[in-house]
């Protein structure tokens, strides 16, 4: 494990233990090791004794937020849907969180889905999560067996031998565009504020403009061929709460639930657009896809969009309303687009 | 039986058979490094013959026997049409298709899901019309466990035909009456008599997994204390159900486009709200611990009480794709703790 990572993981274990031993938290949301090289599990653990299981790597690519409304429901007293929602203090939760997910917890509480005062955030100022896929690509498939990171380098072993890849080139896409590596919100920092800034965040998605409507439609296509409609990206996705998805609706069926193109692609962009202004670009939809599709360009092209046309970023800042709750004189007219060429004309 | 083939003899067979039939295998993605299992078209490079790719394709050979989706039923809703909302049959077309350089463990996946889908016609029919042409696996992977829970790197159930490496070059051995009529049709060198190797008649010991599970009372596994603890990472995606060779749960729905519908069998997952949600509105598996249990109950207690094998190959897909890392080996060793 990196010097860094070793010693993050020693210290989010030592304040959880405290966290949990004092009482000021009923459970704390982090991460155990993985039964496989390069896996992690998201973790509660519920007793001192289980916070010496927490570990930080850089494996860590699920979204700690998507599990924080349930968890703290799960500490409520039992109540029925008629009953008045319970008073007084409610068992808190100790949660880690890096710069995405400090923002996705500021979306969920503008968005009430999770009470701040519940909440002890440990952040963590993040280094970038590697890509197990990109790791796959560089060694042509070969299965590793054991993976060794250091600060800058991740060293593999399989049955093929043993190799050393930089660190920085299997990160995912994400972080290596992330600009916003440090927590926005938080109760203690655990270490000292990260000053990497991608110089170009957006320059995936400057490819994907550049192209003609033709080929952007051609790309699309041939990008999401292989979804098999499992659904993990939307699963991932601390944003995806409603409680009936409209592609689990049958009564009416939005959308055909099968492996159909038409239906396939309706999901994505969906998706997307529901993600629209409050995507803080996490990663953990493309991470969690099995078959390796870069889910997030969608979102992130919207995240390119929001802030051009509205200068806002999702969940910087909770007294800053999202862009789409609001309503301002001096919104961007929909009718006058800035962003292509044509600089349509109001009638 | 089966006859001593060369390599030349080998490849000829293969292309011929891709100029004839709809021909499948195992190939890897130079970029990804990732197996998928593709259509070949044109002739085959005889390295992707000879030397079949190491390493679980990312989808199981599922799709062939239950394609997503399946349409099993067209009608019309046209109000002037006198036949309107009769459903009739397909009229799919089903030609010969050829699954090659199959591994064990996949071509095991095949004879399980035929035990519950023995009288299903859309199943069967799949089953008809497809050769299954093995190979058995000289790798494994760290994530493979086909012998835990009944197969072999080196079984043959579920193949009709396998090549086989031996120690004076391979062999094409005949395991079905299947594969011997379809060898009849399409001989490799002098294989026109083959008849299939007599296979054991039902003796096949079942694994030691499955004989435990039998055994252990139902409610007590039902009821054991892990479930939360294994489903707390979970997130109900259907990751692990749709890479899986042995889920085979399946809805249906009808889709309309302009008077012209069709009725579709499409593939579920015991992961989803949809999955069970009755038509009261009540999901007897509601809760995501439900859904999770589930999955592992149906596999390991409920199939094999009711079938006598465990429903898993051991192929390690869901270990290697699960978003959060449930590893199933270790439900299992929690189950047979109980």
């Amino acid at each position: 494990m990196t010097v860094k990572h070793a010693e993050l993981t020693q210290e989010i274990q030592r304040q959880a233990k405290e966290l949990l031993a004092s009482g000021e938290v009923a459970a704390f949301l982090g991460f155990s090791a993985g039964s496989l090289p390069m896996t992690t599990r998201p973790f509660v653990a519920r007793t001192p004794q289980e916070a010496e299981r927490l570990v930080w790597n850089s494996f860590c690519t699920v979204n700690l937020a998507n599990y924080l409304p349930a968890l703290l429901k799960s500490l409520e007293p039992p109540r029925s849907p008629k009953d008045p929602p319970p008073t007084g203090p409610l068992p808190k939760v100790g949660v880690l969180a890096t710069g995405c997910w400090s923002r996705n917890i500021v979306v969920q509480i503008q968005e009430n889905q999770v009470d701040r005062s519940r909440l002890v955030i440990l952040g963590v100022p993040s280094r970038g999560m590697v890509d197990r896929k990109k790791v796959l690509a560089a060694l042509q498939g070969k299965e590793v067996l054991e993976a060794q990171e250091d600060d800058h380098s991740l060293r593999l072993k399989g049955k093929w031998g043993e190799t050393e890849l930089s660190r920085w080139a299997v990160v995912r896409d994400n972080c290596q565009s992330c600009r916003h590596p440090n927590p926005v919100l938080f109760d203690r920092l655990l270490d000292a504020a990260s000053e990497r800034q991608a110089q170009a965040p957006f320059s995936q998605i400057e490819a994907i403009e550049a192209m003609s409507s033709d080929e952007r439609w051609q790309w699309f296509q041939q990008a999401f061929a292989s979804c098999i409609r499992c659904y993990a990206c939307r699963n991932a996705c601390p944003l995806c709460y409603c409680s009936t998805c409209f592609v689990d609706d049958n009564r009416p069926q939005w959308v055909g639930k099968a492996l159909n193109a038409p239906d396939v692609l309706t999901f994505h962009i969906l998706r997307a657009f529901h993600c629209a202004g409050r995507c803080t670009d996490c990663g953990a939809c493309e991470s969690v896809c099995p078959m390796g599709i870069k889910v997030r360009l969608l979102t992130q092209k919207l995240s390119k969009d929001i802030l051009t046309l509205f200068g806002a970023e999702a969940g910087m800042d909770v007294s800053v309303p999202p862009p789409f709750t609001t309503y301002a004189p001096s919104d961007q007219n929909p009718f006058e687009c800035d962003t292509c060429s044509s600089k349509g004309k109001k009638e | 039986m089966k006859i001593r083939i060369n390599d030349h003899q080998l490849i000829q067979w293969i292309q011929g058979l891709i100029t004839k039939f709809q021909v499948f295998y195992p190939l890897q993605d130079a970029n990804s490094g990732v197996v998928h299992i593709q259509k070949a078209t044109g002739s085959l490079n005889s390295d992707a013959i000879l030397k079949p790719v190491s390493g679980v394709p990312k989808t199981s050979i599922k799709t062939f026997f239950m394609p997503q989706p399946e349409v099993i039923a067209r009608f019309s809703i046209a109000a002037q049409d006198a036949e309107a909302f009769v459903l009739k049959e397909p009229g799919t077309a089903l030609q010969t298709q050829v699954l090659l350089n199959i591994r064990p463990c996949d071509a095991r996946s095949v004879a399980l899901n035929s035990m519950p889908y023995a009288e299903d016609p859309y199943f069967q029919k799949m089953l008809k019309r497809t050769v299954i042409i093995g190979r058995p696996c000289d790798e494994t992977c760290s994530t493979c466990f086909c012998e835990l829970v009944g197969g072999s790197p080196h079984g043959t159930e579920g193949m009709d035909l396998v090549i086989l490496k031996t120690e004076d070059g391979l062999a094409l051995e005949v395991l079905t009456q299947k594969g011997a009529d379809f060898l009849k049709q399409n001989p490799c060198a002098e294989s026109a008599g083959l008849q299939p190797t007599p296979q054991q008649q039902g003796g096949q010991e079942l694994p030691i997994v499955a004989r435990e599970m039998q055994k252990k009372d139902l409610l007590a596994l039902y009821n054991a204390s892990f479930w939360p603890q294994i489903a707390e990472a979970c997130i109900n995606c259907g990751a692990c159900t749709f890479l899986c060779p042995t889920c085979y749960c399946f809805d249906i729905q009808d889709e309309v486009a302009g008077t012209k519908g069709v009725r579709l069998r499409y593939w579920d997952s015991c992961m989803f709200p949809l999955f069970t949600l009755h038509a009261s509105g009540h999901n007897p598996r509601g809760q995501k611990v439900q859904r999770v249990r589930n999955r592992f109950m149906h596999k390991f207690k409920y199939f094999p009480d009711r079938f006598g094998p465990v429903s898993c190959v051991g192929c390690g897909r869901c270990v290697k794709d699960c978003p959060v890392n449930i590893d199933i080996r270790e439900v299992i060793s929690l189950m047979q703790a109980v």
